[in-house]
């Protein structure tokens, strides 16, 4: 017995140096070739992720797919269904608030009462004159609202019945320069779409992109379906990414859910990523951590696939056609639809007829990251979304123990955690009051990145400029926060604290 | 909504009455969730709040609670020899457990909640939920003949000087049950340390006085008017009833197993105590800590909901085996040579890793950190209660000790994040 056992023992010991030495000679032969042994799995063994994780999708590679395991989805009751219907809106805004680095009070090109074109420039901000905000449709400018402190807030246009474009001459992409490119970008009213990382603010004319990134999917809350917007905009979207690479050094990102459209995931030029996973899985904050993270001093542009379109359409026809598709959405809707209008739309007018009665509350955007809003007021720059939510402005009898209706809640103390796709009527109630942090781990368990958001907020409170910038925080917006100010046991407000250190960030520059 | 409204117009004056208000707010909160909404940032939040995490925490104790209670007055009558069997004389044991308990359990949190109200009145803010918790869970680690006073004192201090002082709960360092503990173990040693202080309702009577009562020396029953008030009801139904001056039986000790062991290793324990016994908890402690299944069936309610961390549950597991393994191959002393499985059987170890190191306060804070915190406190926990020669436990030193390096780990972890940051810059 023992003289076979041996025997089996000295045999495999053999086989094992055998492999062990076949495995060494391929990694020395990968290094020859100049093959890099860390990101390539070379070796004869398959790696822990080989076996363990995800499955990848044959139509990518290892590198550009990120399979994310922290995050939460907040499933709500009021997803919008249906084919976008057009709608005839009469008032369009734009908001000097929406762009963030921009002074307060911008200078106006035209007057009230004058009749402009969609495309024409509309006001422009006195640090950087030369990018122009520009309207989104034709008519004529019939109000100049103004906030506090005489800031403008909205600058309203009523919309002409037919449509009339600025037409741009555009510039041949193949021999114009980057400098050239990027006045004509300037001018056209398509500027203000890139956002420069870190801080989020317009992009600086006078900086080259690292890389520049679209995120190609919305896992917000309620968060519309990006096939609607691209389907049969395959020309548009890939013109537009080769305008977008030639802004840049680096490259142009497109990140993706395997259940992108086809148009999306056919898309030339760009370097295509694959995101699975829960909120913000679909946060380009979060997607460009795990693509190629924010060194300091280094920056990059992000823009939304919408711009990213209007892009398109401005290279192909010369003018500036700011479509939109928007979600209506939310419970206490009639029909949650999606519609197709117009950058700044009026929301009373989206709305009418829709809404039905109670005591509700009408945010611009998603319910992490929207701005709560009226029927008097109009779409953000960037909004894609309108959410409509119940106020929840009543006492329940010890709600906090036995609360009477489900509420959505990343806790495992509620029932709602065994029924993972039971959508929630959520109200507005704080269901809490606001407390120091007690409870730790929570803001990293739906936080898909390499950060402490937690340790982030407290040297953002302790005005640690330095300790700020070794955790992250040029890694982040408000909306990468948001799931985890959502999530927060002691109510604590994250965006906002976020906010006010990347402002002493800014003032640090 | 009649009762609310009627709550709505006894509301009292914030400004005239302060502490009334803050009083107020405080009850009327844990009645009626407020019908606030949210105002900027997110626009639903989760149905979570501290309110319901600390009661979560309360409820998964309640266990301990019940079989402690019990416990107390079953080990008082297995000191008189009477009622050996766990279930015999239970209407007994239940009422001398909770003629114990109860007033220990109302000192702790009027004396706590009362301090809690006042800072909170005093600073304008609301009645925060931490001393819930710590209320709660300080009954369960004192001995049953704790003189009140000194829990009451021990609670003074334990809250102000390691709560308030430092902002309120989310700002201290040490865990406030702990702490409470703690000082009693150092301004009051006799009380809570050696044999004779975990069995309950005895005095102990010199020659003189013993003569004067015609009995002699020894320990015997000492029952007040609670127990006669309980006697009264026993005999209306004719059940047995408490005997005054019933003396203890001869060679009893009232030795912990820890005790025991650290005297004579693991057969010294054996010869008292069976191994059933000690797991099931029906041995002289602390009141909440004995029974084993119970606190993991707490345990794993919170690690079900997920709110202590398992991390830390789980690096306490792993720093008692190794260590308990280390000393069973060192080998010196017959408290050494334990094996190591053992060490779960005795005293607190499951209590404190269940509900005291898991406190996500005074913890570390980053999930690395939360490994390394509990390893050590497995550690340095067992290296005290094999080694130091005075006190035979160690679970509530090497959390305040790792308390108090909590930051100091998550500070090398948070380091080691920046550092990767700023490095590949």
């Amino acid at each position: 017995m023992l003289q076979i056992a041996l025997l089996v023992i000295g045999v495999l010991v053999v086989l094992a140096a055998l492999v062990s030495l076949a495995d060494n000679l391929i990694q020395i032969e990968a290094k020859k070739s100049g093959i890099d042994t860390e990101k390539v799995n070379m070796s004869v063994f398959p790696s822990f992720g080989e076996l363990f994780g995800a499955k990848i999708p044959s139509y990518t590679t290892k590198e550009n797919f990120h399979s994310l395991k922290k995050g939460h989805d907040i499933k709500l009751e009021g997803s919008a269904t249906g084919s976008p219907e057009a709608m005839n809106i009469t008032r369009f805004a734009v908001k000097p608030g929406n762009f963030r680095g921009i002074a307060p009070i911008p200078k106006l090109f035209s007057e009230v009462g004058s009749e402009i074109k969609a495309g024409d420039p509309l006001f422009y901000d006195k640090g950087n004159p030369e990018i122009h905000y520009a309207a989104p449709v034709s008519g004529e400018i019939i109000e100049v609202k103004r906030g506090a402190k005489r800031a403008i807030s909205d600058v309203i246009i009523l919309a002409d019945k037919n449509q009339q474009y600025k037409k741009f001459d555009i510039p041949n992409l193949e021999t114009t320069s980057r400098e050239e490119l990027v006045d004509f970008l300037a001018k056209s009213g398509i500027w203000p779409s890139f956002i420069q990382r870190p801080f989020g603010i317009v992009a600086d004319l006078n900086v080259v992109p690292r890389d520049i990134f679209i995120s190609g999917f919305n896992t917000a809350p309620l968060a519309p379906s990006y096939d609607h917007m691209v389907v049969g905009r395959e020309d548009e979207l890939n013109k537009a990414l080769s305008v977008l690479a030639k802004l840049t050094d680096g490259k142009v990102y497109l990140s993706l859910s395997p259940k992108s459209p086809s148009v999306l995931k056919n898309a030339k030029v760009a370097d295509i990523h694959y995101f699975t996973g829960k909120h913000p899985a679909g946060n380009v904050g979060v997607q460009i951590h795990h693509i190629k993270p924010i060194k300091s001093n280094q920056k990059v542009w992000t823009i939304d696939l919408q711009s990213v379109l209007t892009l398109g359409k401005l290279f192909l026809e010369g003018i500036y056609d700011t479509e939109r598709v928007v979600a209506l959405t939310g419970a206490p809707l009639e029909q949650p639809k999606y519609v197709r209008t117009k950058v700044g739309a009026n929301i009373g007018e989206l709305l009418a007829g829709n809404l039905s009665e109670g005591n509700n509350r009408i945010i611009a955007g998603d319910i992490l990251t929207g701005q709560q809003v009226d029927n008097d007021s109009f779409l953000n720059f960037t909004d894609n979304q309108i959410t409509v939510l119940e106020e929840g402005d009543k006492y329940e009898a010890f709600g906090w123990l036995l609360p009477l209706a489900p509420r959505p809640s990343i806790s495992k103390t509620f029932p709602g955690f065994l029924m993972p796709n039971y959508e929630y009527n959520a109200n507005t109630n704080t269901h809490g009051e606001e407390r120091a942090f007690v409870v730790t781990g929570q803001y990293e368990s739906v936080t898909p990145m390499d950060i402490y958001p937690q340790h982030l907020m407290k040297a953002i409170l302790a005005g640690d400029i330095e300790r700020m910038e070794g955790l992250g925080i040029n890694e982040v917006l408000e909306e990468d926060v948001a799931i985890a100010e959502f999530a927060c046991t002691s109510k604590q407000p994250l965006q906002q604290i976020l906010r006010g250190g990347l402002d002493m960030m800014r003032e640090q520059v | 909504m009649g009762l609310l409204n009627f709550l709505k117009r006894i509301e009292p004056d914030k400004k005239k009455s302060p502490f009334l208000h803050t009083l107020y707010d405080g009850f009327f909160t844990f009645a009626y969730a407020p019908n606030s909404v949210t105002k900027g940032g997110v626009h639903v939040r989760d149905g979570m709040d501290l309110k319901r995490t600390m009661f979560m925490v309360v409820i998964a104790m309640q266990f301990c609670y019940l079989f402690g209670t019990y416990n107390i007055g079953h080990q008082h009558f297995v000191a008189l020899g009477q009622y050996a069997g766990i279930f015999e004389g239970f209407h007994l044991k239940l009422a001398h457990g909770l003629i114990k308990l109860l007033p220990i359990f109302i000192v702790s949190n009027v004396v706590g909640l009362g301090i809690e109200f006042w800072f909170a009145a005093k600073k304008g803010h609301a009645i925060e939920e931490g001393f819930l918790v710590s209320g709660a869970l300080i009954p369960l680690i004192m001995p049953p003949d704790i003189p009140l006073w000194i829990l009451a004192v021990s609670i003074i201090f334990a809250v102000v000087i390691g709560k308030e002082a430092f902002g309120g709960t989310g700002m201290n360092i040490w865990n406030i049950a702990l702490l409470a503990r703690v000082f009693v173990f150092f301004a009051y040693p006799t009380t809570i340390s050696g044999d004779e202080v975990w069995v309950s309702g005895f005095e102990k009577f010199d020659e003189v006085t013993a003569e004067g009562l015609g009995l002699a020396a020894g320990a015997y029953t000492d029952y007040g008017w609670a127990h006669s008030l309980f006697n009264g009801l026993f005999g209306w139904f004719d059940m047995s009833t408490f005997q005054n001056l019933t003396p203890m039986v001869d060679g009893y000790t009232g030795a912990t197993p820890l005790s025991l062991a650290s005297k004579g290793g693991w057969e010294a324990v054996t010869e008292v105590y069976s191994v059933s016994q000690m797991w099931w908890g029906a041995i002289p402690g602390s009141i909440g800590e004995t029974s084993k299944p119970l606190i993991l069936l707490g345990a794993l309610i919170l690690i079900g909901t997920g709110i202590a961390s398992w991390r830390v549950m789980a690096g306490m597991v792993i720093g008692l085996v190794v260590t308990g393994l280390l000393f069973n191959a060192w080998d010196a002393t017959p408290f050494m040579s334990v094996p190591w499985y053992y060490h779960l059987y005795m005293g607190s170890f499951f209590f404190a890793m269940a509900f005291m190191a898991t406190d996500p306060v005074t913890a570390a804070s980053t999930n690395t950190g939360k490994w390394i915190y509990g390893f050590m406190i497995g550690f340095i926990g067992l290296v005290i209660r094999i080694i130091n020669p005075a006190y035979p436990e160690g679970w509530m030193l090497a959390i305040l000790f790792l308390n108090t390096f909590a930051p100091l780990i998550d500070h090398y972890v948070l380091e080691s994040n920046m550092k990767k940051r700023l490095k590949s810059a």
